[in-house]
């Protein structure tokens, strides 16, 4: 193979750079309006009376839309059920007098231009009768609705696991036990790239929709939904993504709005949320996380307990499995899990990178260092002794798992033996140094997938699929893995995604569009090699006319016999010969289920803190993430994903919290002045290592995925390099000053 | 934002007359401030008045061996300025542990004296807020007040002021020189801004229509014994927790002068003599430095979430004097302190 495995540089690198490729907010549309939006300030209640007279009197607005004048919308929950909600009543935009958050969109105001829609938005006046609110976790923890565990596994994928064996008893009878609670405030992705849809309505009525998404056709049959319309209606297009990291999963309210006042004025409209308005969008859940670990002697799990409190809307209920991943991971016979969820009257939370691994394994993992303080073991011991080859859970073995070679890859790189066990024990002046470890861990999924590729004469292929890039460089490894299986170069195929009217894909999320994305156009090039082979059995005195169909391969223009690499014949002779300029086929790709074993991808992250000893200032001096995630597609890519992913867990270890003022019901922060991330001077060495770890049975290609494995485990390191510099163990993210020096 | 109209001041006493004329007017430097907040509709001016191409962009040595630098030098500029490095290189190190390099590119003089709090709820117009609206409440005593005061603070407002060269300015007693209807006045820096008291709206002694033209430097600029300390919530690009200069002179093991400044604990730079009179003439050890910053906390109050600051203050303080003394001044580039 020529391109897969290299680190080929982005297709589109050139694109977005130069400004060619154009975002959602961009598209040069004729005669456009702008929306700006409204939103409420109350966290509960109803709006009492919306006063849009002043707004209307300014130049240059054409409309204010408002739940008493906007154009006929669903009014059925299945009408606003987009592919990836969670139960619950969906949010419908625009759509009533009732409030259920701060941020919730009231008006919207269309003009000529999006200043004098921004200035009439703050001239638009409401009334609201409030009601009491709640936004704060701690006042509800008691009255959190338990979570059922799931009958059999699968059944529900998000509710906590099975117990197994007697955890309570094993725990009493433990040596050694450790318990902890854990918490992680509300998170905000924060892509650089605003919410934003465009939406052209187009001569007969239909819509055509720039938006930004990560997946075009849930946008699309969402809105045909809201807005009761044939599919045939509208048409979404999302061909680059500003980064959305989990927040464009679902559709966002902007799309609503924006299409709604299309079809209000019959007029193209684009709107553009502002960085505030993207604080009252989903987020990471806050949550507690309770975990009690017993252990003998030696250092083996004997019983695992873990709990967890998740927030969620007053009218969804969002959740993922952080528990399960304690249950997962190491050898241990007695597991316990709770799971109980908190609603409260703010937005439903929603995935974020990892969602449930960021936070589960961050709680896990710093328990299993403290409980390796506890046994007196080295962490990475620890860890070595409870190693299971084996699912804890499904009680199967893996497809593929080389943690150990993370293991073994990341502490040697990192120098990890040279580690003085004693917390406070090792200094760099007027530091103390600290060096943590955890282990990530994520799941290696796949979705069907629908691929069609054309080909032409002269050698030149049209890769497409309705999948987005989200930044993840999805058009850079379909170009590679379409060059490689149709044997052509790399500039000899274009890829096409990020349009509801292309082959079905499901949406851009849970690291699983490289690994099916790549297997569709495995699918679909041999459809492809197939039809070629039997045109090229059309030429007079075929090399290739007893050849079986699975005998050949493509390599630079020509069909070659596997067995006789003498016997080719070109493309261009085939064709010619079968009468046909380009060959089409669209093949959609289901990965046979695979009962027989669990699929994940695996890290080991090493950490190096230095802590100002008496003023308590972090530096995260150092990371190794070292990670198994089969066959890597594009080491470039692939080691920009876990860069990526490092850089966000040392936000999440250090920096990243949503203030929330509980009186107002409000995000007191909503901006990335004051909502901290790491800047520069927060990032120093970080070292990315692919360890190999075949893998024959999960696909053809042996791909597993990596979006979300390079953030998991990180923050957990560095809270514990944080303990092993300072002695301070710090349990509540963010980790800053105040609490070290405590 | 609201609509606004937009002017450029010729000169000085064009400026002058467009804002005495306009009580609606707002002046704009270089806008990293006055912009935001319009953009949050805190401010609504009904006119900005450009003063940005008025020629008080120079630094200039004073006859009596001081600096007097224009009211428009970019805070890039002023930093790296050779004069500014040698002399004062406590200003310099100030100004770089502030903002990004973009917004010190743009940032002025002027207008970096003249930013208004980062107070959460001074922000956002939602909550009530005495300095934005007086009367109002202050949301921030019960709310969140991480980054708020613990010094000087009042029943009404708990605001800080949020620049790290201002704490440097009023370590090195330097004197902001204003234009007015009435003429040209020389204000003290330490009378420039004002504690929040009963009026938390009003920030400094700046009539509204008197425009700073210059800072002046006295000559003395402590460059052998000086460092500019800043705590963060991260390593750069975020205002100070607590940040502190300090200054001194040393003669034979003994502190013949000493001025320390902190940042972010206060509606002011905050400065008191009591606590420098007692470095006087000692030796410059902890104990000396300790005694000095509980004089400066003296009376320190926290409010929930800024209650750590108290202690971190301290520390910081006494790190910083010690910086100072030893010569080994915080380095803004690196990250490691010293
Ligand atoms: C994201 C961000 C981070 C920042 N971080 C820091 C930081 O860490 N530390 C720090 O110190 N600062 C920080 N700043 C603030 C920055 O230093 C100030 O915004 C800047 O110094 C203001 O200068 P300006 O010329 O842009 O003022 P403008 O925005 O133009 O004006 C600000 C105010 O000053 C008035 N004004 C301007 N010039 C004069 C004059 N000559 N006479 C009278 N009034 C005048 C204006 O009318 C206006 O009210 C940050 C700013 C931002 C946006
Ligand atoms: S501290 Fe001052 S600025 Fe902040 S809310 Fe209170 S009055 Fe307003």
């Amino acid at each position: 193979m020529t391109y897969i495995g290299t680190a080929t540089s982005r297709v589109d690198g050139h694109a977005k750079v130069t400004g060619a490729a154009k975002y959602a907010a961009e598209p040069k549309v004729a005669d456009l309006t702008h929306g700006s939006v409204v939103t409420s300030t109350i966290a509960k209640g109803r709006i009492a009376r919306i006063d849009v007279s002043d707004a209307l009197q300014v130049d240059g607005v054409i409309d204010v839309l408002t739940h008493t004048n906007r154009p006929r919308m669903a009014d059925t929950d299945s009408g606003y059920k987009d592919d990836v909600a969670p139960d619950g009543t969906p949010f419908r935009p625009l759509y009533d007098d009732r409030i259920l958050f701060d941020g919730q969109p009231v008006a919207l105001v269309v003009a000529n231009d999006l200043e004098t829609a921004q200035f009439a938005a703050s001239l638009v006046q409401v009334d609201y009768d409030e009601e009491p609110h709640i936004t704060d976790m701690q006042r509800q923890r008691d009255v959190a609705s338990v979570l059922k565990a799931a009958a059999e596994p699968g059944a529900n994928p998000f509710a906590p696991p099975k117990p197994r064996g007697n955890a309570k008893a094993a725990l009493a009878a433990a040596a050694v036990r450790h318990q902890g609670e854990y918490s992680v405030p509300i998170e905000h992705h924060n892509p650089i790239e605003l919410y934003a849809s465009t939406v052209m309505y187009e001569p007969d009525g239909t819509l055509t929709v720039y938006d930004k998404t990560q997946g075009v056709q849930n946008v699309q049959r969402y809105l045909c939904g809201v807005l009761e319309l044939a599919p045939d209606h509208v048409r979404v297009l999302s061909p680059f993504t500003g980064g959305a990291f989990g927040s464009g999963l679902r559709p966002q309210y902007q799309v609503v709005l924006a299409a709604l006042a299309a079809l209000a004025l019959k007029r193209s409209v684009r709107v553009v949320l502002t960085r505030q308005q993207m604080y009252g969008l989903g987020y990471r859940p806050a949550m507690v996380q309770r975990i009690e670990l017993g252990a003998k002697a030696d250092g083996t799990l004997e019983a695992i307990t873990h709990d967890a409190i998740t927030i969620t809307s007053q009218y969804e209920h969002f959740y993922r499995q952080e528990t399960g991943w304690s249950g997962l991971l190491y050898q241990c016979p007695n597991a316990t899990y709770a799971h109980r969820l908190v609603p409260l009257d703010l937005p439903t939370s929603c995935d974020m990178r990892a969602p449930s691994a960021a936070t589960g394994v961050y709680a896990l993992e710093c328990a299993m260092d403290e409980l390796a303080f506890a046994l007196g073991l080295d962490p990475l011991d620890l860890r070595l002794r409870c190693y299971s080859d084996r699912d804890q859970i499904a009680n199967l073995p893996y497809s593929s798992k080389n943690l150990r070679e993370c293991y073994r890859r990341g502490a040697e790189a990192f120098g990890w033996d040279k580690r003085n066990p004693e917390p406070r024990s090792m200094r760099g002046g007027s530091e103390l140094v600290g060096w943590g470890m955890a282990t990530g861990v994520w799941e290696a999924l796949q979705m069907p997938i629908a691929v069609r590729i054309a080909l032409t004469a002269n050698g030149h292929a049209e890769v497409s699929c309705a999948t987005s890039d989200i930044g993840t460089g999805t058009y850079t490894i379909m170009a590679q893995v379409a060059a490689d299986m149709l044997g052509l170069p790399l500039d000899n195929v274009t890829v096409k995604l990020g349009d509801s009217t292309l082959p079905q894909s499901p949406v851009e999320g849970g690291s699983w569009i490289a690994a099916s994305v790549a297997n569709g156009i495995v699918t679909t090039s041999e459809s492809i090699r197939r039809e070629l082979l039997d045109l090229a059995k059309q030429v007079p005195n075929s090399p290739l006319a007893d050849v079986a169909p699975d005998g050949v391969r493509i390599t630079d223009g020509k069909l070659v016999s596997n067995n006789d690499p003498a016997r080719m014949v070109s493309i261009a002779d085939a064709m010619r010969h079968g009468g046909v300029d380009r060959i089409e086929q669209e093949q959609t790709t289901r990965v046979p289920e695979d009962k027989a074993h669990s699929h994940n991808t695996h890290s080991a992250v090493f950490a190096e803190v230095r802590v100002d000893e008496e003023l308590g200032v972090v530096r995260v001096t150092r990371v190794v993430n070292a990670v198994a995630a089969g066959r890597i597609l594009n080491t470039k890519t692939a080691s920009s994903q876990i860069l990526g992913g490092v850089v966000w867990g040392i936000g999440m270890a250090l920096h990243e919290e949503a203030l929330l003022d509980h009186t107002f019901g409000r995000v007191m922060n909503a901006n990335i002045a004051e909502y901290h991330v790491p800047v520069n001077a927060d990032i120093h060495d970080i070292e990315v290592i692919f360890v190999d770890e075949p893998d024959e049975s999960i696909n053809r290609l042996g791909i597993k995925g990596l979006g979300e494995i390079g953030i998991v485990g990180v923050a957990a390191a560095i809270a514990n390099a944080v303990y092993h510099a300072t002695g301070k163990r710090v349990r509540d993210l963010p980790i800053t000053l105040d609490k070290i020096l405590q | 934002m609201i609509n606004f109209q937009f002017t450029q001041a010729t000169d000085v006493s064009d400026a002058l007359r467009q804002i005495a004329a306009d009580p609606d007017a707002r002046l704009i430097a270089g806008g990293t401030n006055i912009l935001d907040l319009m953009k949050y509709d805190v401010e609504r001016p009904g006119r900005l008045i450009d003063i940005s191409h008025l020629p008080l962009r120079t630094v200039e040595e004073t006859p009596s061996g001081g600096l007097r630098i224009g009211a428009l030098v970019p805070n890039s500029d002023l930093a790296y300025h050779p004069l500014v490095e040698e002399r004062y290189p406590l200003l310099s190190s100030a100004i770089l542990a502030g903002a990004s390099q973009q917004l010190r590119n743009m940032a002025s003089t002027g207008g970096n004296l003249m930013q208004r709090t980062r107070c959460l709820y001074f922000y956002d117009t939602v909550t009530p807020c005495n300095k934005r609206v007086p009367g109002s409440g202050c949301s921030a005593i019960s709310g969140i007040n991480r980054t708020n005061a613990i010094l000087g603070t009042s029943e009404a407002c708990i605001a800080t002021h949020p620049s790290d060269m201002c704490v440097a300015l009023a370590a090195l007693e330097a004197t902001v020189h204003v234009v007015g209807p009435s003429g040209d006045r020389a204000i003290p820096f330490a009378d420039f801004h004002r504690l929040p008291g009963d009026t938390p709206e009003i920030d400094t002694n700046l009539a509204p229509d008197e425009i700073i033209v210059a800072i002046e430097l006295p000559p003395k600029g402590f460059a052998a014994n000086y460092s500019y300390l800043k705590i963060r919530d991260r390593l750069s690009y975020a205002f100070a927790l607590v940040s502190v200069a300090a200054v001194m002179e040393l003669e034979g093991g003994r502190i013949t002068e000493a001025r320390v400044a902190l940042g972010g604990v206060a509606h002011k730079p905050w400065r008191r003599m009591e606590a420098e009179a007692a470095l006087r003439g000692g030796a410059p050890d902890r104990a000396a430095f300790a005694k000095a910053a509980a004089i400066l906390l003296h009376d320190s109050r926290g409010f929930g979430h800024n209650n750590f600051k108290i202690d971190l203050a301290r520390r910081a303080i006494e790190r910083t004097l010690t910086q100072a003394a030893r010569g080994t001044p915080q380095i803004q580039a690196v990250k490691k302190i010293r």
